[in-house]
């Protein structure tokens, strides 16, 4: 096949599943030979999980958008007293649930919020018990390595006590969030009050260890070199070799629009998102899942990205609110026969799946995919 | 369905960059191996135009949306006597010129329009010869075969008459449009009242006879089959085997919003795959066409940018108003600076050339002023 020689070493390590180096990483972030990234990253994909895509019949909940926080690269936070700052009580929060679940294939939720400044710890457990309660059925993915940090400064408890009521309140996965770039710099510069990139990677850890899996993201396209791209996918690849604990990794481009870094940074191209996602798929051998998030990509974008290394597509979401208060072109929520679709025409099978990845439906071919495709 | 041993031959044979046939063409459709595609693609884009990507800088003007051939496929054209319908006259070509005027780089004037039920061949003549008086250096892009096949046919003149007076008056090439999918079986549904694939090929060759400049396009993603759509790229190539006419191909993803043609058969926008799919074949099927363009208003930038990893080696212009698309629902802003393009460009590691029509480069770099 054709390749660019100064590239084909990298090609050899690849095809012969050797390990890329960091060295590998950066030359990779300057070719431009983009099909064929893709195709090597479909390589790696193909071999490391075959051509399931996963996708979920999710929705997000967002309880709070008012956040002490308040990160440079944010649309979403608020302070308590500003225009459009909202925080939902518990029966709002099951009142939207219950709302999503008149879609029948609704499965689980993703719960993602702003460090509220008054809520305590049991506030946050008890909307989890709360939801876990009314709607048995649901998986609850939620809170992020910063959430969590969070919440170990505002209990006074270990981080080990915090996941495991967490977990005991019907948590089963952590998400991807808040790892931004894991550099000091970064987040010294962008999101000084919150978590750590050691407190974001302990947190991941601890809840390895506690048999509780979680999710991994990079946010690229902003103040970060390409090397720090490199380095942050490195530290990740480091913590996978030791707890095999991540489940997914999300690739979140920037989106400028509305935010303070935005007055200076420009959106990422779509040709920066498919090799920063084809450079993951090769980056992170040990990773078996990689997310092509539509929300940031775009529909269009995201589909492409099932040829570059992605093997996930997230999720219907019923209603996002965090990414298109940065001025998300996509729709708030795609409809499940669209996901079906947009796999099924990159030459996938599509599987709708929980926040682990067990796969609850099959579109394969069956007859029980006739009824579901036929929506019952 | 294609076979096993038909798959690898077509694979084989897009790899050599040798010459496909239809059965190849759709043997790696089948296959779906997108990234393979894009790979052979890019092979053949720089074989044909090496690192260089194109643009232009232009300006589309649209001069009536009234239309009476009512094609089901279009958004744009409305009937006599609605509200939403206009008519330029000679003074507002001329404003827009005086606009146009100070664009330094400017090297095209690019116009389609509807069939206007009432206007005379005479009409679109001395607008012609008024845009070329007023610009005199830039060229004339204008009418495509389904517009001259009409003034054929409101005269009572030949298709050649027609084109050798516009030639007289100032136009100096015909864009790609109208071509939809050259086979009658899909135009007797999408567009039953305009200019049928003989008379449209016939239209092309004949200008290309009398030395104008021609595109050739395809309209995809309604009702047609993936046979005909191929079919119509081969159609194509044949023609100019015998012609070497064509300059540049574009396709163009159907938008089926607001068309009867959505309406009627439910039709959904097809999906940045099938786009991708469909930009690398045609680079891998019209082996004999030096450029294919990623027509940034229709795509998107983002995927027209990522088009050019597809085989794509042009980004067509810096456009002022776009109507017939916008009407369509595409939501793409309606022009974009020199600078921005060149930086999409670099991005891709090709080297951004300013085109004239004739896709001669153009030295001129300096910003265009109104942009």
């Amino acid at each position: 096949m054709f390749s660019p020689k100064e590239y084909q070493d990298i090609e050899d390590k690849v095809r012969s599943g050797i390990r890329l180096s960091r060295e590998d990483g950066i030359r990779l972030f300057h070719c431009t030979n983009l099909a064929w990234l893709g195709m090597l990253a479909d390589y790696a994909r193909q071999r490391m999980c075959g051509d399931i895509v996963y996708y979920n019949v999710n929705c997000h909940v967002n309880l709070t958008n008012i956040c002490t926080s308040r990160c440079k690269f944010c649309a979403f936070g608020r302070d308590a007293d500003d225009a459009g700052a909202f925080a939902m009580t518990k029966e709002q929060a099951v009142a939207l649930v219950r709302d999503a679940m008149r879609d029948p294939h609704m499965a689980g939720l993703h719960v993602v919020s702003g460090l509220h400044p008054t809520w305590t710890f049991d506030h946050y457990l008890d909307i989890l018990r709360t939801l876990h309660e009314t709607f048995p059925t649901l998986y609850i993915k939620g809170f992020t390595g910063v959430e969590i940090t969070h919440f170990v400064e505002i209990s006074g408890l270990s981080l080990r006590e915090v996941l495991q009521k967490l977990k005991d309140a019907g948590l089963q996965a952590i998400a991807g969030g808040g790892a931004e770039i894991l550099s000091d710099r970064i987040r010294g510069e962008l999101c000084p009050k919150k978590a750590t990139a050691d407190e974001w990677l302990e947190v991941a850890r601890t809840a390895h260890s506690l048999g509780i899996k979680s999710n991994a993201s990079m946010l690229y396209g902003h103040i970060e070199t390409l090397e720090e791209r490199v380095d942050h996918l490195l530290r990740l690849r480091e913590l996978q070799d030791e707890t095999h604990g991540f489940q997914t990794f999300i690739c979140f481009p920037f989106l400028p629009k509305h935010t303070e870094l935005g007055k200076t940074v420009r959106q990422t191209s779509a040709w920066d998102d498919l090799r920063t996602m084809a450079i993951s798929r090769l980056m992170l051998d040990n990773f078996r899942n990689i997310k092509a998030y539509w929300v940031m990509l775009t529909v269009p974008v995201a589909q492409i990205a099932l040829g570059f290394g992605a093997n996930d597509i997230d999720g219907t979401i019923h209603k996002e609110t965090i990414l298109h208060d940065a001025g998300a072109t996509s729709p708030r929520a795609l409809q499940e026969d669209t996901i079906i679709r947009i796999i099924r025409e990159a030459g996938r099978i599509p599987a709708a799946c929980d926040c682990n990845f067990n796969i609850l439906h099959v579109f394969d071919g069956s007859e029980e995919e006739r009824n579901v495709v036929n929506g019952n | 369905m294609a076979t096993e041993e038909e798959i690898l031959t077509a694979r084989a044979k897009a790899s050599a960059g040798e010459r496909l046939t239809l059965g190849d063409a759709m043997a790696l459709y089948e296959d779906n191996d997108l990234l393979s595609l894009a790979t052979w693609a890019r092979a053949a884009k720089e074989r044909a135009s090496g690192k260089n990507v194109y643009y232009t800088v232009n300006r589309h003007i649209n001069l009536t949306n009234i239309c009476s051939s009512n094609c089901p496929l279009c958004a744009f054209q409305v009937e006599a006597g609605d509200a939403r319908g206009y008519v330029m006259e000679t003074e507002d070509i001329a404003r827009v010129l005086e606009q146009a005027k100070p664009i330094r780089g400017l090297s095209e004037i690019h116009i389609v329009s509807a069939l206007h039920p009432d206007k005379p061949f005479s009409y679109y003549e001395n607008i012609v010869k008024q845009v070329h008086e007023a610009l005199p250096n830039v060229a004339i892009q204008a009418f495509t075969p389904v517009e001259i096949v009409n003034f054929a046919k409101i005269t009572g003149k030949s298709v050649k008459e027609i084109l050798t007076i516009l030639k007289a008056d100032g136009l100096s090439a015909l864009p790609g449009g109208g071509a939809e999918i050259l086979s009658d079986r899909v135009r007797e549904i999408i567009c039953p009242k305009k200019a049928t694939s003989a008379e449209w090929l016939d239209c092309m060759k004949t200008a290309q006879e009398l030395g104008l400049q021609t595109n050739a396009s395809m309209m995809y993603g309604h009702i047609e089959t993936v046979e005909e759509r191929l079919q119509h790229l081969i159609t194509l190539r044949d023609l100019q085997d015998e012609t070497h006419g064509f300059q540049a191909f574009m396709l163009f993803p159907f938008h089926p919003a607001h068309t009867k043609l959505g309406e009627e058969y439910h039709l959904q926008r097809t999906g940045s795959w099938e786009d991708m799919k469909m930009m690398a074949l045609s680079r891998l099927i019209l082996d004999n066409i030096p450029h294919v363009k990623a027509f940034w208003v229709m795509l998107t930038m983002p995927i027209a940018q990522l088009a050019l990893g597809f085989g794509a080696d042009d980004l067509d212009g810096t456009i002022g108003e776009e109507k017939i698309i916008h009407a369509a629902g595409a939501k793409t802003g309606s022009g974009i600076t020199r600078a921005k393009l060149e930086a999409i460009i670099r991005e891709t590691g090709y080297e951004p050339v300013e085109r004239d029509t004739y896709y001669r480069p153009l030295t001129s770099k300096e910003e265009p002023v109104c942009d």
